[in-house]
């Protein structure tokens, strides 16, 4: 029988789960995963959270999750989901971000901070993860996936992602 | 089509005030139709609202005017369904009767659907569709602000997280609605027909009954009135840069948080239930 697993290990596991859309960072740099508590007869309870409401990788996620605990000898694997403090794109670290960016996928921006928001929108352009101009335009802040916007740079003239403020 | 006899009495929905006991039904008055716990009915009426709208929605899907809108349309559309999703699991975990949000969105009839009636209306052209959203979104957005600061755990949760994804959502309703409105000579006058038509249903959202202040003395206060005038500030500004002309409060349409239902739904609801109807219980 193996040893059971230390929180320490369960977290570098999960640290390699990959998210199943944004395949380059793994669902711990995403911030999805919130907790991660070891019963003494080795059970693993896994507290997730969804990024957006609607998020269809969820159910993939867990599995994903799941397989990989179930895979290194957790005997039960428990998955709880939480949705406050409801999750932002800025849990995202400086090392992830460089993952996004070297992946061709902009990195989030800070995200807005309460209030409601100017139906003008005034931000930044938001530079180029192929070639770090700065001469891009918003085409949508509508994406491949729920959180990601559609750019297009003018000096290299390729379309990119953005993963965005959120 | 006229409003002339719009009036519905309060005392007609039959609704009880006093029993907030979840999984209770109130005997409702004889002539008004049954209606659940206070708190019940309130997530219904929330979560009614995203599953029809991101339903109705998600017809665009393949339909869009150009690639980025049907992915945009297709993106709002899961997070109200998302959205929809948690607060009728909530309404059944306070229900008590055993329902999910499966069993709550695919096996209640028309008559159960506490929707207000602007999300039930077809989609129209493009225009139409985005002037009913950027009404709905104005008011989700406010609601949600109110709602995450609640008393009620669960909710104020679901809440904060929807706030964040209805402020895309209004930046994006909005940004059509003054691209189709200050646009051409065509787009301007579609969009002042859309608004015109949309407009009769969008009095509903501001709507306040028995429901409403019974879940208020149990920590889910809403000011609507005060609601009322940021959204009023909102659509005003909107308007002006759109160039459309706010019409007039008149013939306002109502029924949907009691049950009563233009026909539009009953095909929506045919459409999104049969699968779930013809194969009880099946999962894939």
């Amino acid at each position: 029988m193996r040893a059971p697993l230390t929180r320490d290990r369960v977290l570098e596991l999960l640290d390699g789960v990959p998210d199943p859309e944004v395949p380059v960072i793994s669902v711990v740099e995403l911030g999805i995963v919130r907790d991660v508590e070891v019963a003494d007869d080795g059970g693993i309870a896994v507290t997730i959270t969804p990024t957006y409401s609607g998020c269809p990788a969820m159910f993939e996620i867990e599995k994903d999750i799941r397989a990989a605990l179930t895979a290194a000898g957790a005997p039960r694997v428990e998955m709880r989901t939480v949705l406050a403090p409801a999750w932002t794109t800025d849990w995202i670290g400086p090392e992830a971000r460089e993952k996004l960016r070297a992946y061709g996928i902009a990195p989030p921006g800070r995200a807005e901070q309460g209030g409601l928001i100017s139906l003008t929108r005034a931000r930044a352009a938001v530079p180029c993860p192929w070639c770090g101009s700065k001469e891009t335009e918003l085409r949508s802040e509508f994406g491949s996936t729920a959180c990601k916007a559609i750019h297009v740079c003018r000096s290299c003239k390729q379309p990119f992602d953005e993963f965005k403020a959120f | 089509m006229s409003a002339a006899k719009s009036g519905h009495d309060d005392e007609e929905l039959g609704i009880a005030t006093g029993d907030a006991t979840p999984g209770v039904r109130p005997v409702a008055g004889s002539r008004g139709p049954k209606l659940a716990a206070p708190l019940v009915e309130y997530l219904l009426r929330l979560g009614d609202d995203r599953l029809v709208l991101g339903h109705r929605l998600s017809e665009w899907c393949g339909h869009g005017p150009i690639l980025e809108e049907d992915i945009a349309i297709a993106n709002i559309s899961l997070d109200l369904i998302g959205q929809a999703a948690s607060i009728l699991r909530l309404a059944g975990q306070v229900e008590g009767a055993g329902r999910d949000e499966d069993a709550l969105a695919y096996l209640r009839e028309g008559v159960e659907y506490r929707n207000a009636l602007l999300v039930e209306q077809p989609n129209g052209d493009f225009g139409q569709t985005m002037v009913r959203q950027c009404l709905f979104d104005a008011h989700s957005l406010l609601l949600w602000e109110t709602l995450a600061k609640c008393g009620h755990e669960g909710l104020a949760a679901i809440a904060a997280k929807a706030l964040k994804e209805d402020k895309y959502h209004l930046r994006h309703s909005s940004e059509w609605v003054v691209r189709l409105g200050d646009g051409t000579e065509e787009s301007h006058a579609r969009a002042q027909r859309a608004l015109d038509g949309a407009w009769r249903y969008a009095g509903e959202l501001f709507e306040r009954d028995a429901v409403d202040d019974a879940v208020a003395a149990m920590g889910i206060a809403v000011d609507t009135a005060g609601i009322k005038s940021r959204w009023d500030a909102i659509v005003d500004e909107v308007l002006a840069r759109a160039t459309l002309v706010r019409p007039a409060d008149a013939g306002m349409r109502r029924g949907g948080r009691v049950g009563r239902h233009t026909e539009h739904l009953g095909h929506l609801l045919a459409t999104m239930q049969i699968v779930a109807r013809s194969h009880p219980g099946a999962a894939w």
